[in-house]
């Protein structure tokens, strides 16, 4: 096992203490993987959860979740990721018979059929029975292959009509906010390489994360084990919300508001980025997603989490050599309006008015991001190559 | 058809002043007045080479760019303008122009045995309103605002004035002007070739397949294009006079656009792809000394693909969360049916035959297994939550990359070494040929399978940098190796083309015991074609009549052609005995 999970390319954080195993029965994330490694702890754990696994009345029965190799593909890090993952690996086990098959039949047809004389093959044409064989497996292939894919998307875009958290995603040129609609905490980042300062267990995001890049522009943060309900809408033009390791993206459309569910599995730092193409900085609209326990969750919305000085977190080299001016504010925002949901113009007079709330983070937390100086912003026009 | 029995055969030599009135003007003052289809042929393939090169070269400019994180210093803004022209001018001004303007253009009426097409003079506007469209197109590159760079679908609200001011935009829009009006006429003339002017015996089902496929992509055209060209005026209006129709500040809905863009782009994809599927099934047979397996299977797949093209566009929207996700994945995924039956009817055509590995067969060869790689990722990608996780990024790269390049370019160079000799009267070198292909087929795998790997970690698309520390440089600059590997088989063929002109190997006018009635003709043709024809009781009458002792595969009802028609016929010598497989 520990063979096929070496294939998959950036591990995310280990050594996080916290709800590994979330009782959905779903295994073999790397993380867990990392664990079974070592310690028997783990290794009955892991036990447990492929247990559960099978036990779940979960799409691929027979695939099973954790034997299956990843072909280069994320387990999925929420619980809408990993049923993706099933069918992924599903497909590609069928692709992979069916291209055998028919890639075998090519090369031997190839090989075997080599011109040896010069005898004039028979000239046939037709063989109806064959015909209508391979036109009708293909077929029942395709048919189960639906069967499976609107099960999966189903679950995937299952939206709970009680989430525990919800949170309005605002793509813009080139940033992104997180407003917290219930508990009037936003963070609003410019593509930035000053990494976000909330991490894990109260370190800072780039002490916790894999690598310091997983840390690139605002955090979106998020509990573990909840319901999280993400309400996405654009400012400007066509975004892509994108995390990797949720196998999920999701297009941020002017005039359309986009709603959909994740169950965060395990906490973490996961890298993410803007997928469509949204202009000039589109390759570094990054963002990256926090997921903590809930209680440090809890501990972050309320403030009381002790937050580590941005002073030390910034690293003025990167921040300064990319020129880029994103950071995070957060702040009680009783002024703003609760109602502003679905508006294409985000309330930027309120996002002025929360800068000046606990954390005033610098210039560019109040930039509006509806209105067209969000993107003139003196340090945003500044990096312009 | 019974016109066409009175008419007097062109070109005859019954008529040497018909042919002196058509006998052409020699160099520069041919290809700018002519309206012979295989001078406008020639035209449309040496103005899609030119792109197909061009555009090739600023994909390598971009696999340099991205063979290290932060890039090589190329600024954002030149990366954006490089990919969008590096999709625009391979789809709108290669891919498609060298198939339905270049390959159809000199085939068609060869092998339905008209003297031209339909409309010549229609036939030379669309060629020159497609050379002005690609010129308008590049003209971006010359204003101080640089080319578009919105990506060859230039999404709205993206592509509106707000966002992407200066002239370089609209010359993009008004380049798919141009070229969208000269597809549709292309289309038209085709269709009206195929329909009338077939020479008699020359049934629907004696039609060879990649006149078939060529139909069905006029067809496609004419139900395609105008959507695109409707698109663009609507986007031109938004642009400069103040409409609407794809900004939400105004009423409007930008996610309109993607449904008219696509509903003309996915067509749009089989468009570029059927006529190379039907060059793929010239030659396979050919090479093969068979008839193609399951001819009228084959046709029906065709038309089904066509068919389902259309109601497939949203596929690419899976993620906008605003269409019905069930409908478009079945749909989608029903499309791998009737691509299935075509890679079984290619294998069929191989099974038992005597296959002869020249440059054209090793290209379809590539074809398949290219292809096949491409289709199967396809089929992945119609599963809506396999899409969510990989939806813009390189997955899709490598995967339409796989898809187009392993049919315009594997099957379409096949198609150009195949019917070389037909054109120019003269060999394209084999060994040469060879050294092209294998170097292609090693730099394709290469280029493309790790970007595979690269979508699924994560790497989105369209991006001039990356983080590092990922794992992707490695990736990254195997891709960019293999980029240059494809890019050193190019070169390979330029010197094939140097060697065939200095050095000319006469061809003959039949050097591959060809099947259609484009090898009944001289090489290269005489003005009009034919002097004389073959009777035609299949969809191989070049090949029936050169093998008349071999047993001839009758296609429809039509059955006593034993004459060869037109003036100079030489009777039914030699014809075979009409047996038919009835």
């Amino acid at each position: 096992m520990a063979s096929l999970l070496g294939v998959t390319a950036s591990p995310p954080s280990t050594s996080v203490p916290g709800p590994r195993d979330d009782g959905r029965g779903r295994r073999g994330t790397l993380q867990s993987r990392s664990h079974a490694h070592g310690d028997d702890v783990g290794r009955h754990a892991q036990r447990r959860r492929r247990l559960a696994g099978i036990g779940a009345a979960s799409l691929p029965l027979l695939l099973g979740g954790c034997q299956l190799p990843t072909f280069y593909g994320y387990r999925g890090q929420t619980s809408q990721a990993h049923d993706e993952f099933l069918l992924y690996a599903g497909t590609v086990i069928a692709a992979i018979v069916v291209g055998v098959i028919t890639g075998g039949l090519i090369l031997w047809s190839v090989v075997r059929y080599r011109r040896r004389s010069d005898a004039m093959p028979r000239q046939f044409q037709y063989h109806i029975p064959l015909e209508i064989f391979y036109t009708a497996v293909p077929i029942v292939i395709v048919l189960v292959l639906f069967g499976f894919t609107v099960f999966t998307e189903n679950k995937v875009d299952n939206v709970s009509p009680t989430p525990a958290v919800a949170v309005k995603v605002t793509a813009f040129q080139w940033g992104w906010r997180f407003d917290y609609t219930n508990q009037h905490v936003f963070v609003q980042g410019v593509r930035t390489d000053n990494p976000d300062p909330v991490g894990l267990n109260g370190n800072t995001c780039t002490a916790s994360a894999p690598t310091p890049n997983d840390c690139l522009g605002p955090g979106l943060v998020l509990p573990v084990g909840q319901t999280v309900r993400i309400t996405l809408v654009s400012n400007d033009v066509v975004h892509g919300f994108y995390v990797p390791q949720f196998n999920f993206s999701r297009y941020a459309l002017p005039g359309v508001t986009n709603r959909f569910d994740f169950n965060v599995a395990r906490s973490g730092i996961y890298r993410a980025q803007c997928t469509q193409l949204c202009g000039l900085y589109h390759a570094q609209m990054f963002f990256h997603v926090v997921a903590l326990p809930p209680a440090q969750f809890d501990a972050w919305v309320t403030g009381s989490q002790p937050q580590p000085d941005q002073s030390s977190v910034a690293q003025p080299g990167t921040a300064s050599a990319a020129g880029t001016a994103g950071t995070s504010g957060r702040s009680a925002s009783g002024a703003r309006s609760a109602g502003a949901s679905g508006s294409s113009a985000a309330p930027s007079s309120t996002v002025a008015g929360a800068s000046s709330g606990t954390t005033p983070t610098g210039p560019a937390s109040t930039a509006p991001p509806a209105s067209n100086s969000a993107r003139t912003t003196p340090s945003t026009a500044s990096t312009a190559p | 058809m019974t016109l066409l029995q009175h008419r007097p055969p062109a070109g005859a030599s019954d008529h040497p002043e018909h042919a002196e009135h058509h006998d052409e003007p020699t160099f520069v003052v041919k290809w700018l007045t002519s309206t012979d289809h295989k001078v406008i042929g020639i035209n449309y393939m040496i103005t899609a080479m030119v792109m197909f090169y061009l555009s090739g070269f600023m994909a390598l400019l971009m696999r340099v760019q991205l063979s290290s994180p932060s890039g090589i210093g190329m600024s954002l803004q030149t990366y954006n303008e490089l990919f969008t022209m590096h999709g625009s001018l391979m789809l709108y001004l290669f891919a498609g122009p060298f198939a339905f303007g270049g390959l159809a253009n000199y085939i068609v009426p060869m092998q339905v045995g008209a003297p031209d097409m339909a409309f010549p003079r229609l036939n030379a506007f669309s060629y020159w309103l497609y050379l002005t469209g690609s010129i308008t197109m590049l003209l971006g590159f010359l204003t101080s605002t640089g080319a578009a760079a919105f990506g060859w679908v230039a999404y709205a609200p993206l592509s509106t004035s707000a966002y992407s001011p200066g002239p370089g935009a609209d010359l993009w829009i008004i380049s798919l002007f141009l070229t969208g009006f000269s597809a549709v006429f292309t289309g038209v003339n085709l269709v009206a070739t195929i329909f009338y002017l077939r020479a008699p015996g020359m049934t629907m089902w004696r039609l060879p397949i990649f006149t078939w496929n060529m139909l069905v992509t006029a067809l496609l055209i004419l139900i395609a294009f105008p959507v695109l060209t409707a698109a663009m005026v609507f986007l031109w209006t938004d642009r400069h006079l103040g409409t609407h129709i794809y900004s939400v500040a105004g009423g409007g809905v930008p996610v309109l656009y993607q449904n008219l863009f696509w509903f003309f782009g996915h067509p749009e994809v089989y468009i570029l792809a059927l006529p190379y599927f039907g060059v793929a099934t010239e030659i396979i047979p050919v090479f093969s000394r068979k008839p193609v397996f399951g001819y009228k299977g084959l046709v029906f797949a065709t038309i089904a693909i066509a068919a389902l093209s259309t109601g497939v566009w949203a596929h690419h929207m899976f993620t906008t969360g605003t269409v019905l996700l069930p409908f478009f994945s079945l749909l989608s995924l029903l499309i791998a049916v009737p691509t299935g039956v075509k890679f079984f009817n290619w294998i069929g055509t191989m099974w038992r035959g005597q296959i002869s590995f020249k440059t054209p067969m090793l290209f379809c060869v590539g074809f398949l297994l290219a292809f096949l790689m491409g289709g199967l990722t396809g089929v992945m990608l119609a599963s809506p939550p396999i899409d969510f996780a990989t939806h813009d990024t390189y997955f899709v790269v490598a995967h339409f990359h796989q898809v187009l390049f392993g049919t315009t370019v594997f099957a379409g160079f096949a198609g150009l070494y195949f019917w070389y000799p037909k054109m120019f009267g003269r060999m394209l070198h084999d060994g040469l040929g060879k050294a092209h292909f294998w170097t292609m087929f090693v730099g394709f795998w290469l280029t493309y399978l790790p970007q595979y790997v690269l979508g699924l970690h994560g790497m989105p698309r369209r991006v001039a940098t990356y983080p590092a520390g990922l794992g992707w440089a490695s990736l990254n600059v195997a891709s960019t190796v293999g980029a240059f590997i494809i890019g050193l088989s190019f070169l390979i063929m330029l010197v094939n083309l140097w060697v065939s002109w200095r050095n000319p190997v006469p061809a003959g006018d039949n050097p591959w015991d060809g099947h259609g009635l484009e090898w009944f003709a001289s090489s290269p043709p005489v003005h009009h074609n034919f002097e004389k024809l073959p009777p035609i009781r299949s969809e191989r009458p070049t090949w029936d009549y050169n093998h008349p002792d071999a047993r001839t595969i009758a296609h429809g009802h039509g059955t006593a052609d034993y004459e060869l028609v037109g003036a100079g016929a030489r009777g039914a010598s030699g014809a075979g005995d009409g047996t038919t497989d009835a």
